[in-house]
């Protein structure tokens, strides 16, 4: 038998192996580095950044819920400076790949911080986070309405023009997510990330008051797993050609064979690493194993398997 | 690599044994070598449950004390833990020989004087846990070490013989006056420190009695390490969900998590006020 070719391609960005950190989840990088060496995995992505700092939601700003957990952070961050100055530069000395993760609090906004990175080498692909629950105003998340997230897309790819891939980050909170996925592949996305957080509420029923202090959060963790497969899946059906990086709820490489069976070119373990900071490796380790044993002869040909013969 | 969680490593430890104490379980394991690179005041993140619990998150406990076994580089650690939630419940009933999956050690921790000096030991309810170890530590260095607990009531308080032995001086005080003197664990600081008896205050407890401690040893001039709490879902820096204001040198404020740049800080940097309140 040869090979298992367990390399991905999301649009034209090219890596090594499918398995990915997720946006939020993995900080600047240095504190897993205790962990793994960051060069192992398919590619860091990194958190939001924004154009300023963020000190983010008050707390308590986490609850744990029924295989999940519910989160309102608020894009705490120190801003587009602060980020090129320190994390970016420890990142590429790490040899990591970077998939960088961008917010903006309004369309011009997500191209300045595009322009920002343009000029940095080193970057494997920008990812367009339209999609994060946790801002005060729920008007701002932009992958919840088809005009505002093509308008910040567009922006995004004439900023850049064809040098860096861009991937656009969906919300799962939509009526249709097809609707929304095929106009930011129209605006000019090369690939999709899907899911981000499924907007949830916990009520203390102690104090008899919302636990968190923003009230409302994101909610993470296994418990939305079967979320993210009938979103890819959907997508993966409605935009065949299109690549899509696939996360929610991926703890062991069984969920990721899932997601990749439903149509995602890439994997992306969040929440897992807060229960298991090693949860990464063991899921990357442990696909190849499992693509090898139902004889796939790469990556490439197990995704979207599920949707044979339709 | 980076400096965060250096010592930190992810073991598989073992219960040697497990006892309660009031309202409290004593639970003691074995680390193997971590134990070198542990202080006073570093904690644990234990995964709780079993393998295919709904409990996703680790919980993170102050380590009490730890002891060496000389003779062969390792040593056992021991944690506090009130039966509160389900986690710490699992946690509470794992019998002797169990296999409990811990990263340690992590965060910061108390600073050890570098000349003799005279401690202050406020405890909070259990709190006083990590306390009893830091005690050992600063009287094997020569300081004087003069603890005070308190709790609402007397089955709340965490004070075990044992530990009491590295004290020069052990007061309780429960507000409703069924242990000890009546009253809150603050009310004697003041007092103690105006005698001349206080160099430096070390405390761990509920987060107003931190508070209410730091605004006295600012008042009084007197340095205050205390060991913050804030529920968090990773314990080594990556999900933001454990963040306190605290004020840097340059007169910011900035949330930083508790577990990486705490649980121990100084007392005075921390913005109490701004605890729970949205920070521009």
């Amino acid at each position: 038998m040869s090979e298992l070719d367990f390399s991905t391609t999301l649009g034209p960005a090219w890596f090594p192996t499918p398995v990915f950190t997720a946006s939020g989840c993995a900080s600047s990088g240095k504190e897993l580095s205790q962990f793994f060496p960051l060069n192992a995995i398919g590619a860091v992505v990194t958190k939001s950044i924004m154009l300023k700092a963020r000190p983010g939601r008050p707390t308590p700003r986490m609850a744990e819920t029924p295989s999940g957990m519910l989160n309102s952070i608020g894009l705490q961050g120190p801003g587009i400076d602060a980020f090129l100055a320190d994390d970016i530069p420890w990142l590429l000395e790490q040899n990591a790949r970077l998939i960088v993760s961008i917010a903006g609090e309004n369309v011009e906004e997500y191209s300045v911080l595009a322009r920002r990175l343009r000029s940095i080498g080193g970057i494997s692909a920008i990812e367009v986070n339209i999609s994060c629950p946790n801002v005060e105003n729920r008007g701002l998340v932009f992958a919840c309405d088809p005009n505002a997230s093509r308008a910040v897309v567009e922006g995004v790819r004439r900023t850049l023009g064809g040098d860096i891939p861009i991937i656009v980050k969906l919300s799962p909170d939509v009526t249709d997510i097809t609707e929304i996925a095929r106009g930011v592949v129209d605006a000019g996305a090369d690939a999709l990330s899907l899911i981000n957080t499924v907007l949830g509420m916990v009520i203390n029923v102690d104090t008899m008051r919302p636990h968190l202090a923003g009230k409302t959060g994101g909610l993470s963790g296994p418990a939305i797993r079967p979320i993210a497969v009938r979103n890819i899946y959907q997508v993966h059906q409605a935009l065949p050609k299109t690549p899509i990086l696939g996360m929610g709820g991926v703890r062991s490489a069984r969920d990721a064979f899932e997601l990749i069976l439903a149509g995602a070119s890439g994997i992306s373990v969040g929440t897992a690493t807060f229960s298991n900071p090693v949860t990464i490796i063991n899921v990357q380790k442990e696909l190849r194993e499992i693509l090898a044993a139902k004889g796939f002869a790469s990556v490439r040909d197990a995704v979207g398997f599920a949707h044979r013969n339709e | 690599m980076s400096s965060i969680n250096r010592h930190a490593k992810h073991i598989t430890a073992t219960v040697v044994g497990n006892k309660r104490i009031g309202q409290y379980h004593q639970i003691l394991l074995s680390v193997g070598d971590i134990i070198q690179s542990t202080h006073p005041g570093n904690f644990v993140a234990i995964s709780v449950g079993g393998e295919n619990s709904a409990m996703i998150l680790r919980r993170a406990f102050a380590i009490s004390r730890i002891s060496h076994r000389s003779d062969r580089g390792d040593g056992t650690m021991e944690l506090i833990v009130a039966p509160h939630g389900s986690g710490s419940r699992w946690l509470c009933t794992q019998p002797e020989g169990a296999s409990l999956d811990v990263i340690a050690p992590l965060g910061t921790a108390f600073g050890i004087p570098t000349a003799p000096a005279q401690a202050l030991l406020v405890g909070g309810g259990y709190g006083s846990a990590p306390l009893f170890g830091l005690a050992e530590v600063l009287k094997s260095r020569g300081c004087r070490v003069d603890m005070i607990l308190g709790a609402s009531t007397a089955s709340k308080i965490y004070a075990p013989i044992e530990g009491t032995r590295s004290v020069n001086s052990l007061k309780i005080y429960t507000e409703d006056a069924s242990a000890g003197i009546s009253g809150k664990v603050i009310d004697p600081i003041p007092g103690l420190i105006q005698e001349g008896l206080v160099d430096v205050i070390y405390s761990c407890g509920p987060m107003a009695m931190l508070a209410a401690i730091s605004r006295i040893a600012l008042s009084l001039d007197v340095v205050h390490q205390c060991a913050v709490e804030e529920s968090m879902a990773c314990g080594i820096g990556i999900c933001m969900t454990c963040v306190l204001p605290v004020e840097n040198s340059e007169g910011e404020t900035k949330m930083l998590r508790s577990c990486i740049d705490g649980p121990v800080m100084d007392g005075a940097d921390v913005k109490w006020d701004l605890v729970g309140k949205v920070v521009k």
